[in-house]
């Protein structure tokens, strides 16, 4: 064991974590809204609309992260008409494309999650909505809403772990976030189960963290049923 | 199309093999984490603190870091761990581990902490009637696990192990980052040597549907046949 190892590459990993912690925040950010597009969209009567949506849910989810990535990352810049768009100057950013696809499959398993949260809300509380008199507007923002959130804390909790663990995925695309800064360490150093241990333990206590925040989110917004 | 065809010309036959590569991977990984399932399940269960302890060591340190890392730390550190214990033995040759070997046993190690949960989940949900019933009637406890525990345990199992089955088969797209050449590794040289990106990399997108979409067809095919009488 080498203990001067795994002190010295503790900073330059903790650095790197920063690069990890923007790329979940950010495609957290931006997958809750397209999840919760897409899920207004199941919910939609219009077959086509319905199909739609499931159709880019289940690409998403039947795909690995790492083939959506290679594809917007290396594939898209192929297209000439793109490389003339201002969309190019995204595109041609392995940041940006990391972030596009880690929305892109975040939000087609929020949208699930979200999805299935609508459905399970019992009727008789939309019922009771529309009896007082309520708009569906306001019923759709003020009452199925929070009860959905309240619903899916757990599942999307899960979710986020999982996508904390996906942007790992980024170091293919030559960023180095905390997967590919312990990468160049191991193949620099080969002390391979140093660095895992340092590594390893910063996933494990940020999975902690999210795991006890999630929990405490959940205690406070439950309600007797 | 013609990019697809078999032969010299093309690239279909190189992916067709490739798509088996990824199919015995994650069998292979599956059986692995079936193995590792056995033994720490059991764990997990058990009425002693320490082995508790090993159980959920296992499971959430490998749910809890990416499988990235996992696959790095065996890729680096797997030959020299092999040497390392070669070494004791008296064998001071370099080895080197077979890329399958190490791909397999790195997901599998991985798929194993996901089925371990799926197995306590549902030897949990079994009525405690079963176990003394069985207890009652003098079974042994050979008997009491292989005759009445499991195929009650199965059923309500198989549709959380698909979901591991899933996740088993899209994490060994992460093998390729060692060299295996499946699909994954063979669109991307594909992808090198004929300068198209988006059309390989959207092909194996589509591989990867495929193989999904069959194997959840085959699965509930597997889930009607073990709920039978319910």
């Amino acid at each position: 064991m080498d203990f001067d190892l795994m002190i010295t590459s503790l900073p330059k990993l903790l650095g790197a974590t920063l690069v990890t912690l923007k790329l979940l925040s950010a495609s957290l950010f931006f997958g809750l809204f397209l999840g919760l597009f897409f899920a207004i969209l199941r919910l939609n009567k219009n077959i086509f609309i319905n199909k739609f949506a499931y159709g880019y849910s289940y690409i998403f989810r039947g795909t690995p992260l790492l083939v959506q990535i290679f594809i917007i990352y290396f594939g898209l810049g192929q297209i000439e008409y793109l490389r003339t768009t201002f969309l190019w100057v995204i595109l041609k950013e392995p940041y940006w494309c990391a972030i596009i696809a880690f929305t892109l499959n975040t939000g087609a398993y929020t949208s699930e999650i979200l999805r299935s949260a609508f459905q399970t809300i019992k009727p008789g509380i939309i019922e009771a909505g529309k009896s007082l008199g309520i708009s569906n507007k306001v019923i759709f923002y003020k009452i199925q809403i929070p009860i959905a959130i309240r619903q899916s804390l757990p599942a999307y909790g899960n979710e986020i772990i999982l996508m904390m663990k996906g942007t790992s995925l980024a170091s293919t695309v030559t960023l180095m976030d905390l997967t590919g800064v312990a990468k160049y360490i191991i193949s620099t150093t080969f002390k391979p189960i140093e660095v895992f241990i340092v590594a390893g333990g910063i996933y494990l206590f940020m999975t902690f963290i999210i795991h006890n925040v999630i929990k405490y989110l959940e205690k406070k917004y439950s309600f007797q049923q | 199309m013609e990019l697809l065809a078999f032969g010299k010309t093309g690239w279909g036959d190189e992916l067709f093999y490739a798509t088996l590569m990824t199919i015995a991977v994650s069998i292979t990984a599956m059986l692995v984490g079936f193995f590792f399932a056995l033994i720490f399940t059991p764990l997990k269960l058990s009425k002693y603190k320490t082995l508790n302890l090993v159980g959920n060591f296992y499971t959430t340190v490998i749910r809890g870091v990416p499988e990235l890392l996992v696959i790095y730390l065996f890729f680096f550190g797997g030959s020299g761990a092999i040497m390392y214990v070669a070494s004791i033995f008296g064998y001071y040759e370099y080895i080197e581990i077979n890329a399958f070997i190490t791909g397999s046993m790195a997901i599998g190690i991985i798929s194993g902490a996901y089925s371990t949960e799926v197995f306590r989940g549902a030897i949990q949900s079994i009525d405690k009637g079963q176990f003394e019933a069985a207890k009652v009637l003098g079974i042994n406890k050979f008997g009491q696990f292989y005759k009445i525990i499991l195929p009650q345990m199965l059923r309500l199992a198989i549709p959380n192990l698909s979901n591991v089955w899933q996740i088993t088969l899209k994490d060994t797209s992460l093998i390729s980052v060692t060299g295996l050449v499946e699909i994954m590794r063979q669109s991307y040289i594909a992808a090198g040597s004929t300068r198209d990106p988006l059309f390989f990399y959207s092909f194996a997108a589509v591989l990867y549907l495929l193989l999904t979409y069959v194997s959840m067809k085959l699965i509930n095919k597997l889930e009607i046949r073990y709920s039978r009488g319910y």
